[in-house]
């Protein structure tokens, strides 16, 4: 047998820049309904890390989604939501960095309100003042191979290209890109962005993706708890098929059973 | 002194500690920034000038 250690069939873990992630989903937390909603969702991911906006304190808030992390031992990714332009993004991740002690974040600088698109050119400029001051930046992108490869040379950690806008739940628009940006990364690719359901988590995987990242699809689900474990168990599956590689795709059938030694009837 | 916090006037804040705790007792996972700027913790005492915005901010939900 090729797998008769303790633990057969393990799948390799998730390294991004200097840190190790046994789980390959992350988990975004806009959405939830309360926060009890939420470490629920969290729990049953499975997840490790998860990501949080930055806001100005409402002196009414009623707990902090600090003591939900803190309360489910995970990890924290800043992001830089709602930022139209380098300049606000790079407040922004310094404000969080800050706030959290990490330089880890999640930069998102978009183009308009209507698509919640990446802007190229002020993500891009983010992303090298970002590496230049020391964060370690996992940039939200479009699935655009060339945009992918100059924040990569641009020293980001990981690129994010979406599946498809955000929030949308339409899963994988253009797998073809998805897929490019996949064979040619050397840094890990996530896809973040647009997964609707378990289907596409799996497919983003399939492609060759190193981890998804999604928020809406769990935390708007009808019972997030449950869709949570579902994304896990996608996110697991695709990654096993991917590494166990598919059948190539064949036009005509191809019996299974021999035709040889059948009976003449 | 015209000094806004969080997108409000307020009036006796004369310093960045102050000001964040015109806005919220918690001090754990916060930042602030002062016209656009990040202010580390070490440097909350130093004092406000007319007109200085000051924003406190803290983690929400977001993905």
């Amino acid at each position: 047998m090729a797998n008769s250690t303790a633990a057969p069939n393990a799948l390799p873990d998730l390294k991004i820049a200097d840190r190790t992630f046994a789980s390959r989903l992350i988990l975004g937390t806009g959405g939830a309904a309360n926060h009890v909603q939420l470490a629920e969702a969290i729990t049953a991911s499975g997840t490790q890390l998860i990501t949080v906006a930055l806001r100005r304190v409402d002196p009414g808030a009623g707990g902090s989604i600090l003591d939900v992390i803190e309360e489910c031992g995970v990890d924290l990714l800043p992001n830089t939501a709602g930022c139209f332009t380098a300049e606000q993004a790079v407040r922004t991740a310094r404000l969080a960095r800050e706030a959290f002690g990490t330089d880890w974040v999640k930069l998102e600088v978009i183009g308009d309100e209507d698509t919640l698109l990446p802007d190229p050119v002020e993500l891009l400029d983010a992303a090298e003042t970002l590496v230049a001051e020391g964060f370690t930046v996992l940039p939200y992108t479009s699935d655009d191979p060339v945009l992918a490869r100059r924040l990569e040379d641009a020293g980001c950690a990981a690129v994010m290209p979406l599946a498809a806008p955000i929030g949308t739940g339409l899963g994988v628009r253009n797998p073809h890109n998805l897929a490019l940006i996949c064979d040619h990364a050397r840094v890990p690719v996530i896809c973040d962005a647009g997964i609707g359901t378990a289907s596409d988590a799996a497919l983003a995987m399939e492609l060759g993706c190193s981890a998804v990242l999604l928020a809406t699809a769990v935390t708007r689900a009808a019972d997030p708890a449950l869709m949570a474990a579902a994304m896990r168990d996608a996110v697991k599956a695709g990654h096993a098929a991917r590494l166990a590689g598919r059948i190539p795709k064949r036009h005509l059938a191809k019996a299974s059973s021999a035709f040889e030694g059948m009976a003449d009837l | 002194m015209n000094i806004h916090v969080n997108g409000e006037a307020r009036e006796g804040v004369a310093t960045i500690t102050e000001a964040v705790a015109a806005v919220t007792e918690a001090r754990r996972g916060i930042a602030v920034a002062l016209n656009g700027e990040v202010v580390p913790r070490s440097e909350w005492d130093r004092p406000l000038s007319d007109g200085d915005a000051v924003e406190v901010l803290t983690a929400t939900q977001g993905g």
